[in-house]
């Protein structure tokens, strides 16, 4: 037995984090190729919108798809942010969990600083090439050029690569790398990851140029930098016991009661003694002296206290007439409606949800509704089935806005459905970002929300239906008002006059008395936010059907 | 005697042939005056009508529905003056149509031709109602058969063409039956019968004409063949009012046999209340099957179905003519709580004969136990 466990012994040793990923690759959203090529593009793109806004710099950014044949292709993004010190280029790009916003409860797009990392680490699985990464971060300055590898053993850059280039741009970041990926079209595509950006990004330019070396530029509607998303410290109520843990070990504080005021949100003084007493802890403890039991004792304490939510103006909402907008320019529909509730907390985090739907016009009648779903500001394209989204627009009744539902599931019908979530922590399932994890709080916005939105369309509908009916009514004035004339002519034995005499004042009696005819219906004209070409980018072309077939 | 019988007829649709007129000028003033035309009838249903055990059938109430030219009502509308101009066209040339007839004629008219033909009967119904007089009056006749009748009866009927009078002996007519026709107005009888036995199916009405039953008992057979049509609930009607003969009415122990069958024969039907004061037989008396009889002859039956009981319901909380008569209203409750019914030919248990040698001397003797 004792050789044994020594035998074991000597395998037993520390997996670093690049390791575990590179084996568990489908965790950061790398599970097959086609989904790889979007996961590392989305990463960098998302990091330089990021950026972009907090430099706050109108974004404008450059993606180029290489096929470079065998199932390999090379990836360029491009962007006009603000760029990044030499210092910290090799570290963002080359290794895991590293970054600046997992520290800090702000509104963006990146969480955790695994995403771009993790990209680097499947083009240099895959191809085992270098990435290649060129910053400048003023027109003072050179621009910098790296060529880097992740060390797996070790979770750090390799740098193979470092010197001083010459580059036309000012400021920003431009990232190379190569892949095993397949390239398509469809609901799931690249192209429809930024073409789903820039509806609900009118501030962004895009670039982007296919395999085919097709380019397609998505213009930015409007040079308006969406407010800037305001930094916030944790709510007590969205904390548990082992990140309290590290709170208080790295507190710069030297007393708790200075450390609950400065470290959280909404916590004065008063607020921070209550909390002490409710915990029975003295507020003059040392934070870094505390033990388990004296922390859970203050987890105990700040849950029987009563604290006011989170500010919510660290929240920027996309506003529901942009997001409304943008969904005019993708569908051409024949009724929109959309709604921004106002601000609510999960876990002490403040979050917001905005929805927009579209309904009619071209959109097939007897297909389930296309749910579009977006977490700050970034389109969810993968795990509709897993997202709380999805569960609560499923989980609606319909059928009281004159749709056809199938048992818990979206309604049937000609309708496009936007769901955006906006939040200082958006809580993913997993950590490739495709899903927000049902939390009670979040479903019941979202199903107010739709269900504002339903009202509108159900009252749309009926309307709809009002008219058709009265259309259909009138058509029998035509019918069978000639049968009226000539069987009293029949009867009495009127002149040929007399009978189309009294037909004319029969149809004014009938007429009049129906009052005027509202015009509702699909008028594909009406919506000049329509963007044709838009709405055909990733849309899979006819003989890329007839080959999947 | 024959000219006055052709001069009535005359006279008769003349006064018809008016009418329609007249409603028409009214439809067509209200259009000059640019007001919506409307016609005006009786609501034909169960809870329109009275009834008031004296009189002795169901008395049309006076609710009115108003049929006003509108958008929705256009086509029912143009439906109802086309047929009206229709009945004069048919009075006119002294002609008649039946009602399939009438169904199939309205293909000319278009869009405004029936789909099927209850549309087109429900129509007639309302211009009936609407003249308050009887379809025959406006050149309409029925499809259906009148009844078949044997027994010891003799009809005076006259030559459709010159009215000369024809006698008709209803014993003479074998193992067959004299047809009631769909007029009976101008009918008269000769008999010597004692009761006249109104029967719901043909196949019992045949089982008692075979073995001469009328002859045994002095009796008329009527066959009504499910439930009786105008002519025939007129024909006994006045057979039974001229000649002072009691009616007995002998069903299947059904919600249909007694509700459907045997009230509509004595007291008429709701759809039609506005003519029931002709075409109804008010001293008729269910001589069976009754509850009791299923109990008495142990008689063979069938469980009733969901449909039979929310009948039998709807008959005790709707039916004027249950709420007035607590026996049928004890009837109904028994046959619900025995949840079971028994057909007439059920009596055959007991022998093909039995109905003839037993059951009906022996109801026939105690008439103060039948339902009224």
């Amino acid at each position: 037995m004792e050789d044994i466990a020594y035998e074991m012994a000597r395998k037993q040793r520390d997996i670093s984090i690049a390791e575990f990923f590179s084996k568990n690759r489908h965790l950061l959203g790398f599970d097959n190729l086609k989904k790889s090529l979007l996961t590392a593009i989305k990463e960098a793109v998302d990091n330089s919108l990021d950026a972009c806004e907090e430099a706050g710099i109108l974004p404008e950014v450059s993606v180029e798809i290489i096929d470079l044949s065998n199932s390999r292709f090379r990836v360029i993004i491009e962007d006009n942010g603000p760029g990044i010190v030499k210092e910290q280029i090799p570290k963002v790009f080359a290794k895991l969990l590293y970054g600046s916003k997992f520290f800090k409860l702000s509104q963006s797009r990146g969480q955790q600083g695994i995403g771009i990392s993790a990209a680097v680490l499947y083009s240099q699985i895959t191809t085992g090439r270098a990435v290649k990464i060129k910053s400048r971060i003023s027109p003072d300055k050179p621009a910098h050029y790296y060529e880097l590898r992740i060390d797996t053993q070790r979770n750090a850059p390799k740098i193979l690569k470092e010197e001083t280039v010459f580059w036309e741009k000012e400021h920003g970041v431009r990232i190379e790398m190569d892949l095993e990926a397949v390239y398509q079209k469809g609901l799931q595509s690249v192209d429809e990851y930024l073409k789903e950006t820039a509806i609900v990004n009118p501030h962004v330019t895009l670039i982007y140029t296919n395999p085919k070396a097709e380019q397609v530029i998505f213009a930015r509607a409007t040079d308006r930098l969406p407010r800037a998303p305001v930094e916030i410290k944790p709510h007590p109520y969205g904390v548990e016991l082992g990140f309290l843990m590290n709170m208080l070990r790295w507190t710069k504080a030297r007393t708790l009661h200075s450390f609950l005021t400065t470290e959280f949100t909404r916590v004065g003084s008063g607020t921070a003694n209550q909390i002490c007493e409710n915990a029975a802890l003295l507020p003059t403890t040392k934070p870094r002296s505390m033990s388990r039991e004296m922390v859970e004792k203050l987890m105990e304490g700040i849950r029987r206290t009563k604290i006011i939510a989170p500010p919510s103006d660290c929240i920027s909402p996309i506003t529901s007439e942009l997001l409304e907008k943008g969904l005019r320019k993708e569908i051409n529909a024949e009724f929109y409606a959309s709604v921004s509730r106002p601000p609510a907390v999960y876990r002490g985090n403040p979050f917001v949800i905005e929805v927009a739907i579209a309904y009619g016009g071209a959109q097939p009648a007897d297909q389930k509704a296309r749910l579009m779903r977006f977490a700050n500001r970034v389109p969810l394209l993968y795990q509709q089935g897993g997202c709380a989204i999805t569960q609560a627009a499923s989980s609606i009744s319909w059928r009281n806005y004159g749709l056809n539902q199938p048992q818990g599931s979206l309604p049937v019908g000609p309708l496009t459905i936007i769901v955006h979530m906006a939040s200082v922590w958006v809580p993913f399932t997993s950590e490739s970002k495709e899903a927000v994890a049902h939390y009670p709080e979040i479903i019941k916005e979202v199903k107010l929300a739709l269900q504002e939105c339903g009202r509108k369309l159900g009252g749309y509908i009926r309307k709809k239906r009002r008219v058709g009916d009265e259309v259909k009514k009138r058509s029998y004035i035509e019918k069978y008002l000639p049968h009226v004339g000539e069987a009293l002519a029949e009867i009495i034995g009127l002149r040929e006059q007399e009978r189309v005499r009294a037909e004319e004042l029969l149809r004014e009696i009938l007429e009049k008395r129906r009052g005027a005819l509202e015009n509702v219906g699909f008028d594909p004209s009406k919506n000049t936010d329509y963007d044709e070409e838009l709405a055909s980018i990733a849309k899979p072309d006819e003989e890329e059907d007839s080959e999947a077939e | 005697m024959k000219e006055e019988n052709l001069e009535f007829m005359k006279r008769n649709r003349e006064g018809v042939l008016k009418r329609i007129v007249d409603i028409g000028r009214e439809v067509y003033q209200s259009i000059l005056e640019r007001r919506q035309p409307q016609l005006k009838m009786p609501v034909r249903s169960l809870n329109n009508v009275n009834y008031d055990p004296q009189k002795g059938y169901f008395e049309i109430k006076g609710r009115m529905k108003e049929r006003t030219l509108t958008v929705s009502t256009i086509k029912t509308f143009a439906q109802t003056l086309r047929m009206m101009s229709f009945s004069k066209e048919i009075l006119s040339t002294n002609d008649m149509a039946t009602k399939r007839e009438t169904y199939y004629v309205s293909k000319n008219w278009g869009d405004a031709r029936f789909r099927e033909q209850p549309e087109s009967d429900g129509v007639m119904d309302d211009i009936e109602a609407m003249f308050m007089l009887n379809r025959e009056q406006l050149g309409f006749v029925p499809e259906e058969k009148g009844g078949d009748v044997a027994g010891s009866l003799k009809i005076i009927d006259m030559d459709p063409e010159t009215g000369e009078e024809i006698t008709i002996d209803c014993t003479k007519f074998g193992s067959g039956a004299y047809s009631i026709p769909i007029n009976v107005e101008h009918l008269k009888f000769e008999t010597d019968a004692k009761f006249i036995l109104a029967i719901e199916t043909a196949g019992m009405f045949q089982r008692l004409v075979k073995h001469n039953y009328w002859k045994k008992a002095n009796a008329i057979l009527i066959s009504m063949g499910g439930v009786p049509t105008r002519a025939c609930r007129r024909f006994i009607r006045r057979l039974s009012d001229e000649k002072n003969l009691p009616v007995y009415g002998f069903v299947d122990g059904d919600f249909y046999g007694w509700m459907n069958i045997y009230r509509t024969l004595k007291v008429g039907s709701g759809n039609a209340a506005h003519i029931n004061k002709y075409f109804c037989v008010p001293n008729a008396k269910l001589i069976g099957i009754t509850p009791q009889d299923i109990i008495d002859y142990e008689l063979p039956t069938h469980p009733l179905k969901d449909v039979d009981i929310k009948r039998g319901k709807d008959a005790l909380k709707n039916d004027p003519f249950v709420y007035y008569h607590k026996e049928w209203q004890k009837a109904i409750k028994e046959l619900i709580s025995m949840k079971v019914r028994a057909e007439q030919q059920a009596l055959a248990k007991h022998g093909l004969n039995f109905v003839i040698s037993d059951y009906l001397p022996q109801k026939l003797a105690h008439p103060e136990k039948m339902l009224p």
